[in-house]
Protein backbone atom coordinates (compact mmCIF):
# COMPACT_ATOMS: atom_id res chain seq x y z
CA UNK A 1 0.00 0.00 0.00
CA UNK A 2 2.90 2.26 0.51
CA UNK A 3 4.54 2.28 -2.44
CA UNK A 4 3.80 4.86 -4.88
CA UNK A 5 1.30 4.82 -7.28
CA UNK A 6 2.39 4.19 -10.92
CA UNK A 7 -0.15 6.01 -12.94
CA UNK A 8 1.57 5.52 -16.12
CA UNK A 9 1.55 1.72 -15.47
CA UNK A 10 -2.27 1.54 -14.62
CA UNK A 11 -2.78 3.74 -18.30
CA UNK A 12 -0.68 1.08 -19.93
CA UNK A 13 -2.56 -1.82 -18.39
CA UNK A 14 -5.94 -0.46 -18.60
CA UNK A 15 -5.24 0.69 -22.52
CA UNK A 16 -3.22 -2.25 -23.84
CA UNK A 17 -0.82 -4.75 -21.89
CA UNK A 18 -4.48 -6.33 -19.62
CA UNK A 19 -6.87 -4.84 -22.25
CA UNK A 20 -10.42 -5.94 -21.01
CA UNK A 21 -11.58 -6.67 -24.33
CA UNK A 22 -8.44 -7.85 -26.36
CA UNK A 23 -6.94 -9.52 -23.14
CA UNK A 24 -9.00 -10.74 -20.46
CA UNK A 25 -11.98 -11.22 -23.36
CA UNK A 26 -14.10 -9.60 -20.34
CA UNK A 27 -17.91 -8.35 -21.12
CA UNK A 28 -17.93 -10.06 -24.63
CA UNK A 29 -21.58 -9.87 -24.38
CA UNK A 30 -22.00 -6.34 -25.54
CA UNK A 31 -18.67 -6.43 -27.37
CA UNK A 32 -20.32 -8.62 -29.39
CA UNK A 33 -24.27 -7.41 -29.82
CA UNK A 34 -23.74 -4.11 -30.35
CA UNK A 35 -20.43 -3.40 -31.80
CA UNK A 36 -22.48 -3.04 -35.59
CA UNK A 37 -21.93 0.58 -36.08
CA UNK A 38 -19.83 3.34 -34.25
CA UNK A 39 -22.41 5.22 -33.08
CA UNK A 40 -23.81 2.65 -31.08
CA UNK A 41 -19.95 0.90 -30.08
CA UNK A 42 -19.06 4.33 -28.93
CA UNK A 43 -22.36 4.84 -27.05
CA UNK A 44 -22.20 1.68 -25.12
CA UNK A 45 -18.55 2.00 -24.25
CA UNK A 46 -18.92 5.91 -22.75
CA UNK A 47 -22.24 3.97 -20.83
CA UNK A 48 -19.78 1.29 -19.54
CA UNK A 49 -16.82 3.78 -18.96
CA UNK A 50 -19.28 6.23 -16.55
CA UNK A 51 -20.50 2.82 -14.35
CA UNK A 52 -16.61 1.46 -14.32
CA UNK A 53 -15.42 4.93 -13.25
CA UNK A 54 -18.10 5.24 -10.34
CA UNK A 55 -17.87 1.91 -9.34
CA UNK A 56 -14.47 1.79 -8.56
CA UNK A 57 -14.30 5.01 -7.11
CA UNK A 58 -17.59 4.21 -4.68
CA UNK A 59 -16.00 0.93 -4.12
CA UNK A 60 -12.19 2.28 -3.35
CA UNK A 61 -14.28 4.56 -0.49
CA UNK A 62 -16.25 2.10 1.18
CA UNK A 63 -13.22 -0.76 0.85
CA UNK A 64 -12.21 -0.57 4.66
CA UNK A 65 -15.92 -0.62 5.38
CA UNK A 66 -17.30 -3.99 3.77
CA UNK A 67 -15.98 -7.46 4.94
CA UNK A 68 -14.83 -9.84 2.89
CA UNK A 69 -17.30 -12.13 3.22
CA UNK A 70 -20.19 -9.84 1.54
CA UNK A 71 -17.53 -8.28 -0.32
CA UNK A 72 -19.39 -9.49 -3.90
CA UNK A 73 -22.68 -8.51 -3.09
CA UNK A 74 -22.13 -4.83 -2.11
CA UNK A 75 -19.72 -4.35 -5.30
CA UNK A 76 -22.42 -5.63 -7.80
CA UNK A 77 -25.32 -3.58 -5.56
CA UNK A 78 -23.02 0.12 -6.27
CA UNK A 79 -22.40 -1.16 -10.02
CA UNK A 80 -26.10 -1.77 -10.63
CA UNK A 81 -27.13 1.40 -8.98
CA UNK A 82 -24.37 3.27 -10.94
CA UNK A 83 -26.13 1.18 -14.27
CA UNK A 84 -29.25 2.56 -12.94
CA UNK A 85 -28.02 6.37 -13.30
CA UNK A 86 -26.65 5.79 -16.92
CA UNK A 87 -29.87 4.10 -17.94
CA UNK A 88 -31.54 7.14 -16.86
CA UNK A 89 -29.23 9.69 -18.12
CA UNK A 90 -29.28 8.20 -21.57
CA UNK A 91 -32.94 7.90 -21.43
CA UNK A 92 -32.88 11.40 -20.64
CA UNK A 93 -30.81 12.96 -23.36
CA UNK A 94 -29.64 10.11 -26.19
CA UNK A 95 -33.35 8.92 -25.54
CA UNK A 96 -33.21 7.17 -29.68
CA UNK A 97 -29.49 5.20 -28.88
CA UNK A 98 -30.87 4.20 -25.61
CA UNK A 99 -34.07 2.58 -27.72
CA UNK A 100 -31.36 0.99 -30.24
CA UNK A 101 -29.15 -0.18 -27.70
CA UNK A 102 -32.27 -1.51 -25.48
CA UNK A 103 -31.40 -4.27 -23.05
CA UNK A 104 -27.52 -3.87 -23.12
CA UNK A 105 -27.54 -1.24 -21.10
CA UNK A 106 -28.87 -2.62 -18.01
CA UNK A 107 -26.76 -5.61 -18.77
CA UNK A 108 -23.66 -3.24 -18.30
CA UNK A 109 -24.24 -4.67 -14.61
CA UNK A 110 -23.40 -8.13 -15.34
CA UNK A 111 -20.20 -7.26 -17.60
CA UNK A 112 -17.33 -8.98 -15.86
CA UNK A 113 -14.86 -6.32 -16.38
CA UNK A 114 -16.65 -4.00 -14.21
CA UNK A 115 -16.87 -6.61 -11.12
CA UNK A 116 -13.29 -7.76 -12.09
CA UNK A 117 -11.84 -4.18 -11.77
CA UNK A 118 -13.79 -4.03 -8.72
CA UNK A 119 -12.61 -6.59 -6.64
CA UNK A 120 -8.93 -6.96 -8.35
CA UNK A 121 -8.19 -3.29 -8.27
CA UNK A 122 -10.13 -0.96 -7.06
CA UNK A 123 -11.21 -2.55 -3.79
CA UNK A 124 -6.84 -2.92 -2.69
CA UNK A 125 -5.67 0.65 -3.92
CA UNK A 126 -6.95 4.63 -2.78
CA UNK A 127 -9.43 6.70 -4.13
CA UNK A 128 -7.50 8.64 -6.96
CA UNK A 129 -5.84 5.57 -8.47
CA UNK A 130 -9.04 3.72 -8.51
CA UNK A 131 -10.96 6.09 -10.52
CA UNK A 132 -8.07 6.30 -12.89
CA UNK A 133 -7.76 2.95 -13.21
CA UNK A 134 -11.81 2.72 -13.97
CA UNK A 135 -11.24 5.61 -16.78
CA UNK A 136 -8.21 3.94 -18.15
CA UNK A 137 -10.07 0.71 -18.45
CA UNK A 138 -13.16 1.75 -19.29
CA UNK A 139 -10.82 4.04 -22.60
CA UNK A 140 -9.37 0.34 -23.59
CA UNK A 141 -12.79 -1.05 -24.20
CA UNK A 142 -14.17 1.86 -25.23
CA UNK A 143 -11.44 1.57 -27.94
CA UNK A 144 -11.95 -1.73 -28.80
CA UNK A 145 -15.44 -1.15 -29.18
CA UNK A 146 -15.09 1.31 -31.65
CA UNK A 147 -12.14 -0.21 -33.74
CA UNK A 148 -15.16 -3.38 -34.05
CA UNK A 149 -17.77 -1.08 -34.74
CA UNK A 150 -15.58 0.66 -37.53
CA UNK A 151 -14.63 -1.98 -39.40
CA UNK A 152 -18.33 -3.77 -39.12
CA UNK A 153 -19.33 -0.17 -40.30
CA UNK A 154 -17.51 -0.07 -43.15
CA UNK A 155 -17.54 -3.58 -44.43
CA UNK A 156 -21.51 -3.79 -43.31
CA UNK A 157 -22.88 -1.22 -44.91
CA UNK A 158 -20.28 0.92 -46.24
CA UNK A 159 -20.76 4.34 -44.28
CA UNK A 160 -18.61 5.90 -41.18
CA UNK A 161 -19.92 8.00 -38.12
CA UNK A 162 -23.87 6.89 -39.29
CA UNK A 163 -26.34 8.22 -37.26
CA UNK A 164 -24.06 9.98 -34.46
CA UNK A 165 -26.53 12.81 -34.07
CA UNK A 166 -28.08 10.33 -31.62
CA UNK A 167 -24.84 10.63 -29.83
CA UNK A 168 -23.68 13.73 -30.37
CA UNK A 169 -26.72 16.05 -30.71
CA UNK A 170 -27.62 17.95 -34.04
CA UNK A 171 -24.00 19.31 -34.98
CA UNK A 172 -23.20 15.64 -35.80
CA UNK A 173 -26.44 15.43 -38.39
CA UNK A 174 -24.44 15.55 -41.46
CA UNK A 175 -21.15 13.36 -40.59
CA UNK A 176 -22.34 9.70 -42.39
CA UNK A 177 -19.58 9.23 -44.84
CA UNK A 178 -20.86 6.88 -47.73
CA UNK A 179 -17.67 5.31 -48.57
CA UNK A 180 -18.66 2.78 -51.14
CA UNK A 181 -20.87 5.50 -53.10
CA UNK A 182 -24.41 4.83 -52.58
CA UNK A 183 -25.58 1.25 -54.36
CA UNK A 184 -23.16 -0.20 -52.19
CA UNK A 185 -25.47 -3.01 -50.26
CA UNK A 186 -22.81 -3.78 -47.64
CA UNK A 187 -21.93 -7.30 -46.58
CA UNK A 188 -24.66 -8.57 -43.76
CA UNK A 189 -22.48 -10.95 -42.51
CA UNK A 190 -20.43 -8.02 -41.27
CA UNK A 191 -23.72 -6.48 -39.33
CA UNK A 192 -24.50 -10.05 -37.56
CA UNK A 193 -23.27 -11.74 -34.61
CA UNK A 194 -20.43 -13.89 -36.85
CA UNK A 195 -19.05 -11.25 -37.98
CA UNK A 196 -18.51 -9.35 -34.73
CA UNK A 197 -16.81 -12.65 -33.94
CA UNK A 198 -14.58 -12.65 -37.08
CA UNK A 199 -13.89 -9.11 -36.72
CA UNK A 200 -12.81 -9.60 -32.95
CA UNK A 201 -10.78 -12.77 -33.53
CA UNK A 202 -8.69 -10.87 -35.89
CA UNK A 203 -8.07 -7.73 -33.67
CA UNK A 204 -6.97 -10.06 -31.31
CA UNK A 205 -4.28 -11.50 -33.62
CA UNK A 206 -3.09 -7.98 -34.14
CA UNK A 207 -2.67 -7.27 -31.15
CA UNK A 208 -0.47 -10.85 -30.34
CA UNK A 209 1.57 -10.01 -33.79
CA UNK A 210 2.42 -6.45 -32.54
CA UNK A 211 3.65 -7.68 -29.14
CA UNK A 212 5.56 -10.37 -30.45
CA UNK A 213 7.47 -8.24 -32.34
CA UNK A 214 8.12 -5.70 -29.84
CA UNK A 215 9.30 -8.56 -26.99
CA UNK A 216 11.48 -9.60 -29.80
CA UNK A 217 13.18 -6.37 -30.84
CA UNK A 218 13.22 -6.00 -26.60
CA UNK A 219 15.15 -9.23 -26.69
CA UNK A 220 17.62 -8.33 -29.99
CA UNK A 221 18.16 -4.98 -28.27
CA UNK A 222 18.87 -6.72 -25.04
CA UNK A 223 21.09 -8.79 -26.79
CA UNK A 224 22.78 -6.68 -28.80
CA UNK A 225 23.50 -4.17 -25.93
CA UNK A 226 26.29 -5.43 -23.43
CA UNK A 227 28.07 -7.19 -26.21
CA UNK A 228 28.91 -3.25 -27.40
CA UNK A 229 29.28 -1.45 -24.11
CA UNK A 230 30.89 -4.24 -22.08
CA UNK A 231 33.59 -4.96 -25.20
CA UNK A 232 37.24 -3.76 -24.05
CA UNK A 233 39.05 -2.94 -26.95
CA UNK A 234 42.63 -3.91 -27.15
CA UNK A 235 43.65 -2.47 -30.53
CA UNK A 236 43.56 0.70 -32.09
CA UNK A 237 42.37 0.26 -34.78
CA UNK A 238 38.54 -0.11 -35.61
CA UNK A 239 37.97 -2.53 -38.30
CA UNK B 1 -0.27 -44.28 -58.69
CA UNK B 2 1.83 -45.27 -56.03
CA UNK B 3 1.33 -48.16 -54.78
CA UNK B 4 3.35 -49.01 -51.55
CA UNK B 5 1.92 -52.62 -50.72
CA UNK B 6 0.71 -55.84 -51.88
CA UNK B 7 -2.60 -54.85 -50.99
CA UNK B 8 -2.77 -51.10 -51.44
CA UNK B 9 -5.90 -50.86 -53.49
CA UNK B 10 -6.79 -47.29 -52.71
CA UNK B 11 -5.20 -44.54 -54.57
CA UNK B 12 -1.91 -43.48 -52.68
CA UNK B 13 -1.95 -39.70 -52.13
CA UNK B 14 -3.86 -36.71 -51.11
CA UNK B 15 -3.83 -35.40 -55.21
CA UNK B 16 -5.16 -38.44 -56.46
CA UNK B 17 -8.51 -38.37 -54.59
CA UNK B 18 -9.07 -34.76 -55.23
CA UNK B 19 -8.46 -35.61 -58.95
CA UNK B 20 -10.27 -38.25 -58.47
CA UNK B 21 -13.41 -36.02 -56.80
CA UNK B 22 -13.12 -33.51 -59.47
CA UNK B 23 -13.40 -35.90 -62.33
CA UNK B 24 -17.09 -37.77 -60.90
CA UNK B 25 -18.30 -33.88 -60.06
CA UNK B 26 -18.24 -33.59 -64.17
CA UNK B 27 -21.59 -35.61 -65.42
CA UNK B 28 -23.00 -33.23 -62.48
CA UNK B 29 -21.56 -29.84 -64.25
CA UNK B 30 -23.13 -31.35 -67.88
CA UNK B 31 -25.99 -31.21 -66.41
CA UNK B 32 -25.85 -28.15 -64.59
CA UNK B 33 -24.44 -26.79 -67.58
CA UNK B 34 -27.11 -28.28 -70.21
CA UNK B 35 -30.19 -27.20 -68.15
CA UNK B 36 -29.10 -23.72 -67.14
CA UNK B 37 -26.29 -22.53 -69.59
CA UNK B 38 -22.75 -21.66 -69.04
CA UNK B 39 -23.00 -20.10 -66.02
CA UNK B 40 -22.35 -22.87 -63.28
CA UNK B 41 -19.08 -23.81 -65.55
CA UNK B 42 -17.85 -20.58 -65.66
CA UNK B 43 -18.59 -20.49 -61.68
CA UNK B 44 -16.74 -23.63 -61.25
CA UNK B 45 -13.65 -22.46 -63.42
CA UNK B 46 -13.26 -18.92 -62.30
CA UNK B 47 -13.57 -20.09 -58.32
CA UNK B 48 -11.23 -22.84 -59.14
CA UNK B 49 -8.81 -20.18 -59.86
CA UNK B 50 -9.69 -18.06 -57.16
CA UNK B 51 -9.43 -20.58 -54.61
CA UNK B 52 -6.00 -21.90 -55.97
CA UNK B 53 -4.84 -17.92 -55.44
CA UNK B 54 -5.67 -17.64 -52.39
CA UNK B 55 -4.56 -20.91 -51.19
CA UNK B 56 -0.80 -19.85 -52.67
CA UNK B 57 -1.17 -16.48 -51.51
CA UNK B 58 -1.72 -17.65 -47.81
CA UNK B 59 0.69 -20.42 -48.24
CA UNK B 60 3.57 -17.55 -49.39
CA UNK B 61 2.75 -15.97 -46.42
CA UNK B 62 2.65 -18.88 -43.91
CA UNK B 63 5.97 -19.53 -45.63
CA UNK B 64 4.85 -22.95 -46.28
CA UNK B 65 6.20 -24.83 -50.10
CA UNK B 66 3.81 -24.07 -52.44
CA UNK B 67 4.45 -26.58 -54.96
CA UNK B 68 3.60 -29.09 -52.38
CA UNK B 69 0.08 -27.83 -51.11
CA UNK B 70 -1.09 -26.39 -54.47
CA UNK B 71 -0.48 -30.01 -55.33
CA UNK B 72 -2.80 -31.88 -53.39
CA UNK B 73 -5.55 -30.45 -55.20
CA UNK B 74 -7.22 -29.69 -52.37
CA UNK B 75 -8.13 -26.17 -52.97
CA UNK B 76 -9.40 -27.16 -56.66
CA UNK B 77 -11.82 -29.40 -54.94
CA UNK B 78 -13.57 -26.71 -52.61
CA UNK B 79 -13.01 -24.18 -55.47
CA UNK B 80 -14.89 -26.94 -57.87
CA UNK B 81 -17.94 -27.74 -55.14
CA UNK B 82 -18.36 -24.04 -54.03
CA UNK B 83 -18.70 -23.37 -57.96
CA UNK B 84 -21.28 -26.01 -58.11
CA UNK B 85 -23.02 -25.01 -55.18
CA UNK B 86 -23.48 -21.08 -56.08
CA UNK B 87 -26.21 -19.59 -58.40
CA UNK B 88 -25.13 -19.35 -62.06
CA UNK B 89 -24.68 -15.79 -63.03
CA UNK B 90 -23.70 -14.19 -59.46
CA UNK B 91 -21.21 -11.16 -60.28
CA UNK B 92 -17.40 -12.16 -60.07
CA UNK B 93 -17.24 -10.20 -56.36
CA UNK B 94 -19.35 -13.08 -55.06
CA UNK B 95 -16.36 -15.66 -56.36
CA UNK B 96 -14.03 -13.51 -54.42
CA UNK B 97 -15.83 -13.06 -51.48
CA UNK B 98 -16.56 -16.91 -51.58
CA UNK B 99 -12.61 -18.24 -52.12
CA UNK B 100 -12.06 -15.94 -49.64
CA UNK B 101 -13.78 -17.41 -47.12
CA UNK B 102 -13.12 -20.70 -47.93
CA UNK B 103 -9.57 -20.52 -48.45
CA UNK B 104 -8.29 -17.88 -46.19
CA UNK B 105 -11.11 -17.96 -43.42
CA UNK B 106 -12.36 -21.47 -43.11
CA UNK B 107 -9.03 -23.57 -44.03
CA UNK B 108 -5.87 -21.45 -43.36
CA UNK B 109 -7.29 -19.70 -40.31
CA UNK B 110 -7.77 -23.09 -38.68
CA UNK B 111 -4.38 -24.29 -39.86
CA UNK B 112 -4.30 -25.20 -43.46
CA UNK B 113 -5.99 -28.88 -44.63
CA UNK B 114 -6.45 -31.29 -42.50
CA UNK B 115 -6.88 -28.80 -39.74
CA UNK B 116 -10.15 -27.27 -40.93
CA UNK B 117 -13.24 -28.43 -38.03
CA UNK B 118 -16.03 -27.40 -40.95
CA UNK B 119 -16.01 -27.81 -44.74
CA UNK B 120 -14.41 -25.01 -46.58
CA UNK B 121 -16.55 -24.91 -49.21
CA UNK B 122 -19.61 -24.96 -47.25
CA UNK B 123 -18.47 -21.91 -44.75
CA UNK B 124 -18.58 -19.79 -47.61
CA UNK B 125 -21.69 -20.98 -49.08
CA UNK B 126 -23.22 -19.84 -45.94
CA UNK B 127 -21.02 -16.62 -45.40
CA UNK B 128 -22.48 -15.98 -49.13
CA UNK B 129 -25.65 -16.72 -48.34
CA UNK B 130 -26.51 -14.87 -45.54
CA UNK B 131 -24.23 -11.76 -46.77
CA UNK B 132 -26.02 -11.36 -49.81
CA UNK B 133 -29.55 -13.67 -49.87
CA UNK B 134 -30.48 -11.56 -52.85
CA UNK B 135 -27.76 -12.65 -55.23
CA UNK B 136 -27.83 -15.64 -53.46
CA UNK B 137 -31.00 -16.87 -54.65
CA UNK B 138 -31.15 -15.76 -57.94
CA UNK B 139 -31.26 -19.39 -59.84
CA UNK B 140 -31.48 -19.37 -63.87
CA UNK B 141 -34.39 -20.90 -65.32
CA UNK B 142 -33.63 -24.17 -66.59
CA UNK B 143 -34.69 -24.89 -70.27
CA UNK B 144 -37.25 -26.84 -70.22
CA UNK B 145 -39.43 -24.18 -69.05
CA UNK B 146 -37.96 -21.02 -71.43
CA UNK B 147 -40.52 -19.82 -73.33
CA UNK B 148 -40.36 -18.79 -76.96
CA UNK B 149 -39.38 -15.32 -76.64
CA UNK B 150 -36.22 -16.46 -74.25
CA UNK B 151 -33.03 -17.86 -75.16
CA UNK B 152 -30.44 -20.01 -73.06
CA UNK B 153 -28.33 -17.49 -72.02
CA UNK B 154 -25.15 -17.48 -74.11
CA UNK B 155 -21.47 -17.73 -72.69
CA UNK B 156 -20.41 -13.98 -74.02
CA UNK B 157 -23.93 -12.24 -72.62
CA UNK B 158 -22.63 -14.43 -69.41
CA UNK B 159 -19.54 -13.35 -68.90
CA UNK B 160 -20.33 -9.39 -69.10
CA UNK B 161 -23.13 -10.25 -66.99
CA UNK B 162 -20.63 -11.45 -64.50
CA UNK B 163 -17.70 -8.99 -65.02
CA UNK B 164 -19.58 -5.58 -66.28
CA UNK B 165 -23.01 -6.36 -64.56
CA UNK B 166 -25.04 -5.72 -67.82
CA UNK B 167 -28.40 -7.10 -67.47
CA UNK B 168 -28.93 -10.41 -69.31
CA UNK B 169 -31.01 -11.28 -72.19
CA UNK B 170 -33.15 -7.99 -72.74
CA UNK B 171 -35.68 -7.73 -70.03
CA UNK B 172 -34.61 -7.45 -65.94
CA UNK B 173 -34.68 -10.38 -63.68
CA UNK B 174 -36.60 -12.54 -66.39
CA UNK B 175 -33.87 -15.06 -66.68
CA UNK B 176 -34.50 -15.95 -62.60
CA UNK B 177 -36.69 -17.89 -61.49
CA UNK B 178 -38.29 -19.72 -58.63
CA UNK B 179 -36.48 -23.92 -57.90
CA UNK B 180 -38.48 -26.40 -57.27
CA UNK B 181 -37.71 -26.27 -53.45
CA UNK B 182 -39.01 -22.78 -53.44
CA UNK B 183 -42.38 -23.12 -55.66
CA UNK B 184 -42.78 -26.57 -53.29
CA UNK B 185 -42.14 -24.12 -50.06
CA UNK B 186 -44.86 -21.68 -51.54
CA UNK B 187 -47.42 -23.79 -52.41
CA UNK B 188 -50.22 -23.60 -49.80
CA UNK B 189 -52.79 -23.96 -51.52
CA UNK B 190 -52.78 -26.65 -54.24
CA UNK B 191 -52.75 -30.51 -54.25
CA UNK B 192 -49.29 -32.07 -55.42
CA UNK B 193 -50.92 -33.10 -58.36
CA UNK B 194 -52.29 -29.66 -59.16
CA UNK B 195 -48.88 -28.01 -58.18
CA UNK B 196 -47.37 -30.75 -60.40
CA UNK B 197 -49.54 -29.98 -63.34
CA UNK B 198 -49.99 -26.24 -63.11
CA UNK B 199 -46.01 -25.22 -62.63
CA UNK B 200 -44.02 -25.85 -65.65
CA UNK B 201 -41.54 -26.74 -63.47
CA UNK B 202 -42.44 -30.14 -62.63
CA UNK B 203 -45.36 -29.92 -65.48
CA UNK B 204 -41.87 -30.32 -67.48
CA UNK B 205 -39.78 -32.68 -65.77
CA UNK B 206 -39.98 -36.32 -64.82
CA UNK B 207 -39.88 -36.50 -61.27
CA UNK B 208 -38.39 -34.07 -59.60
CA UNK B 209 -38.56 -30.62 -60.98
CA UNK B 210 -37.52 -29.23 -64.40
CA UNK B 211 -33.50 -29.72 -64.43
CA UNK B 212 -32.66 -30.31 -60.71
CA UNK B 213 -33.48 -33.84 -61.21
CA UNK B 214 -30.78 -34.75 -63.90
CA UNK B 215 -28.02 -32.33 -62.03
CA UNK B 216 -28.66 -34.48 -58.84
CA UNK B 217 -28.88 -37.66 -61.30
CA UNK B 218 -25.03 -36.75 -62.11
CA UNK B 219 -24.16 -35.76 -59.27
CA UNK B 220 -25.61 -39.77 -58.04
CA UNK B 221 -23.83 -40.92 -61.25
CA UNK B 222 -20.39 -39.50 -59.83
CA UNK B 223 -20.98 -40.19 -56.21
CA UNK B 224 -21.18 -44.08 -57.60
CA UNK B 225 -17.75 -43.65 -59.78
CA UNK B 226 -16.43 -42.49 -56.39
CA UNK B 227 -17.67 -45.35 -53.96
CA UNK B 228 -16.38 -47.62 -56.90
CA UNK B 229 -12.97 -46.03 -56.93
CA UNK B 230 -13.01 -46.57 -52.92
CA UNK B 231 -12.64 -43.35 -52.39
CA UNK B 232 -14.77 -43.11 -49.23
CA UNK B 233 -16.74 -45.71 -47.75
CA UNK B 234 -21.04 -45.99 -48.44
CA UNK B 235 -22.20 -44.93 -45.40
CA UNK B 236 -22.39 -41.11 -44.65
CA UNK B 237 -24.17 -40.89 -48.01
CA UNK B 238 -26.08 -43.92 -47.49
CA UNK B 239 -27.10 -42.86 -44.46
CA UNK B 240 -27.82 -39.35 -45.22
CA UNK B 241 -30.14 -40.56 -48.41
CA UNK B 242 -32.16 -43.26 -46.23
CA UNK B 243 -32.96 -40.39 -43.65
CA UNK B 244 -34.18 -37.94 -46.05
CA UNK B 245 -35.92 -40.91 -47.39
CA UNK B 246 -37.68 -42.01 -44.32
CA UNK B 247 -38.58 -38.31 -43.22
CA UNK B 248 -39.81 -37.68 -47.03
CA UNK B 249 -42.36 -41.04 -46.73
CA UNK B 250 -43.64 -39.63 -43.07
CA UNK B 251 -44.04 -35.68 -43.94
CA UNK B 252 -45.80 -36.53 -47.98
CA UNK B 253 -49.37 -36.87 -46.07
CA UNK B 254 -50.27 -38.70 -49.31
CA UNK B 255 -50.11 -35.84 -51.83
CA UNK B 256 -51.77 -33.19 -49.98
CA UNK B 257 -51.79 -28.84 -50.18
CA UNK B 258 -49.77 -29.66 -46.75
CA UNK B 259 -47.66 -32.35 -48.69
CA UNK B 260 -43.86 -32.07 -47.58
CA UNK B 261 -42.41 -33.21 -50.52
CA UNK B 262 -42.38 -36.65 -52.13
CA UNK B 263 -39.43 -38.80 -51.29
CA UNK B 264 -38.38 -38.95 -55.03
CA UNK B 265 -38.69 -35.03 -54.69
CA UNK B 266 -36.61 -34.41 -51.94
CA UNK B 267 -33.75 -37.35 -52.71
CA UNK B 268 -33.67 -35.48 -56.37
CA UNK B 269 -33.74 -31.84 -55.62
CA UNK B 270 -31.10 -28.91 -54.41
CA UNK B 271 -28.19 -29.98 -53.53
CA UNK B 272 -29.01 -33.36 -51.90
CA UNK B 273 -26.88 -35.77 -53.89
CA UNK B 274 -24.29 -32.82 -54.29
CA UNK B 275 -24.16 -32.73 -50.52
CA UNK B 276 -24.64 -36.49 -49.85
CA UNK B 277 -21.56 -38.02 -52.19
CA UNK B 278 -19.11 -35.00 -52.10
CA UNK B 279 -19.73 -32.56 -49.14
CA UNK B 280 -20.83 -34.87 -45.62
CA UNK B 281 -17.50 -37.53 -47.03
CA UNK B 282 -15.10 -34.66 -46.85
CA UNK B 283 -12.83 -36.78 -44.79
CA UNK B 284 -11.31 -33.95 -42.36
CA UNK B 285 -14.58 -31.95 -41.45
CA UNK B 286 -16.66 -35.53 -40.76
CA UNK B 287 -16.55 -38.52 -38.70
CA UNK B 288 -14.15 -41.05 -38.28
CA UNK B 289 -14.73 -44.48 -37.87
CA UNK B 290 -18.11 -46.15 -40.22
CA UNK B 291 -20.45 -46.21 -37.58
CA UNK B 292 -19.63 -42.63 -36.45
CA UNK B 293 -20.44 -41.72 -40.09
CA UNK B 294 -23.81 -43.54 -40.17
CA UNK B 295 -24.71 -41.88 -37.19
CA UNK B 296 -23.36 -38.47 -38.72
CA UNK B 297 -25.05 -38.91 -42.10
CA UNK B 298 -28.15 -39.95 -41.08
CA UNK B 299 -28.80 -37.00 -38.92
CA UNK B 300 -27.29 -34.90 -41.27
CA UNK B 301 -30.42 -36.00 -43.65
CA UNK B 302 -32.78 -35.66 -40.63
CA UNK B 303 -31.80 -31.97 -40.52
CA UNK B 304 -31.13 -31.53 -44.19
CA UNK B 305 -35.43 -32.57 -44.18
CA UNK B 306 -36.24 -30.41 -41.01
CA UNK B 307 -34.54 -27.05 -42.47
CA UNK B 308 -36.37 -27.72 -46.12
CA UNK B 309 -39.57 -28.29 -44.51
CA UNK B 310 -39.74 -25.73 -41.47
CA UNK B 311 -36.82 -23.53 -41.89
CA UNK B 312 -36.55 -19.98 -43.71
CA UNK B 313 -34.13 -20.89 -46.19
CA UNK B 314 -35.06 -23.33 -49.40
CA UNK B 315 -32.38 -25.28 -49.19
CA UNK B 316 -30.86 -26.68 -46.48
CA UNK B 317 -27.89 -28.95 -47.05
CA UNK B 318 -24.92 -26.36 -46.47
CA UNK B 319 -26.04 -25.82 -42.70
CA UNK B 320 -26.90 -29.11 -41.97
CA UNK B 321 -23.50 -30.24 -42.62
CA UNK B 322 -22.21 -27.06 -41.05
CA UNK B 323 -24.04 -28.33 -37.68
CA UNK B 324 -22.88 -31.66 -37.86
CA UNK B 325 -19.80 -30.50 -38.76
CA UNK B 326 -19.80 -29.18 -34.86
CA UNK B 327 -20.91 -32.29 -33.48
CA UNK B 328 -18.08 -34.55 -35.73
CA UNK B 329 -16.03 -34.99 -32.76
CA UNK B 330 -18.47 -35.71 -30.03
CA UNK B 331 -20.10 -38.39 -32.24
CA UNK B 332 -16.51 -39.98 -32.64
CA UNK B 333 -16.13 -40.09 -28.58
CA UNK B 334 -19.10 -41.85 -28.57
CA UNK B 335 -18.04 -44.44 -31.52
CA UNK B 336 -14.31 -45.60 -30.99
CA UNK B 337 -14.16 -48.75 -32.56
CA UNK B 338 -13.09 -51.51 -30.64
CA UNK B 339 -9.29 -52.59 -31.38
CA UNK B 340 -8.57 -56.27 -31.78
CA UNK B 341 -7.57 -57.74 -28.81
CA UNK B 342 -9.41 -55.61 -26.52
CA UNK B 343 -13.05 -56.46 -25.37
CA UNK B 344 -14.55 -52.78 -24.80
CA UNK B 345 -13.47 -49.90 -26.84
CA UNK B 346 -11.92 -46.84 -25.27
CA UNK B 347 -13.73 -43.34 -25.70
CA UNK B 348 -11.72 -40.64 -26.80
CA UNK B 349 -11.24 -38.41 -29.99
CA UNK B 350 -7.54 -38.50 -29.99
CA UNK B 351 -4.68 -40.83 -29.21
CA UNK B 352 -4.47 -41.38 -25.23
CA UNK B 353 -1.05 -42.34 -24.10
CA UNK B 354 -1.32 -45.48 -21.95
Amino acid sequence: MSTPVNYKEISHNGLWKNNAALVQLLGLCPLLAVTGSIVNALGLGLATMLVLVGSNMAVSLIRHAVSDAVRLPAFVMIIASFTTCTELLMKAYTFELYQILGIFIPLIVTNCAILGRADAFACKNKVLPSIWDGLMMGAGFTLVLVAIGTIREIIGSGTLFADMHLLLGPMAENWTIHLFGDNFQGMLIAILPPGAFIVTGFLIALKNIIDAKQSERAKRAKAADPKISKRVRTTGTVS
Amino acid sequence: MRITSPHAHTPGNTGDVMKQIILATIPGLIALTYFFGPGSLINVIMMTAACMGVEAAILKLRRRPLGFYLGDYSAAVTGVLLGLAIPPYCPWWIVAIGAISAIGIAKHLYGGIGYNPFNPAMIAYVILLISFPLEMSQWAEPRTVLTESKELIGPFSALSHIWFGTPLTGALDAWTGATPLDSFKQNNSLLVEQLYASDSLFSTARWAGAGWEWVNIGFLAGGIYLLYKKIFTWHAPIAMLAMLFFCACIGYDNGSSNSLGSPLFHLLSGGTMLGAFFIITDPVSSAVSNRGRLIFGALAGLLIYLIRSFGNYPDAVAFAVLLMNFAAPFIDYYTVPRTYGHKKAKRATIKQES
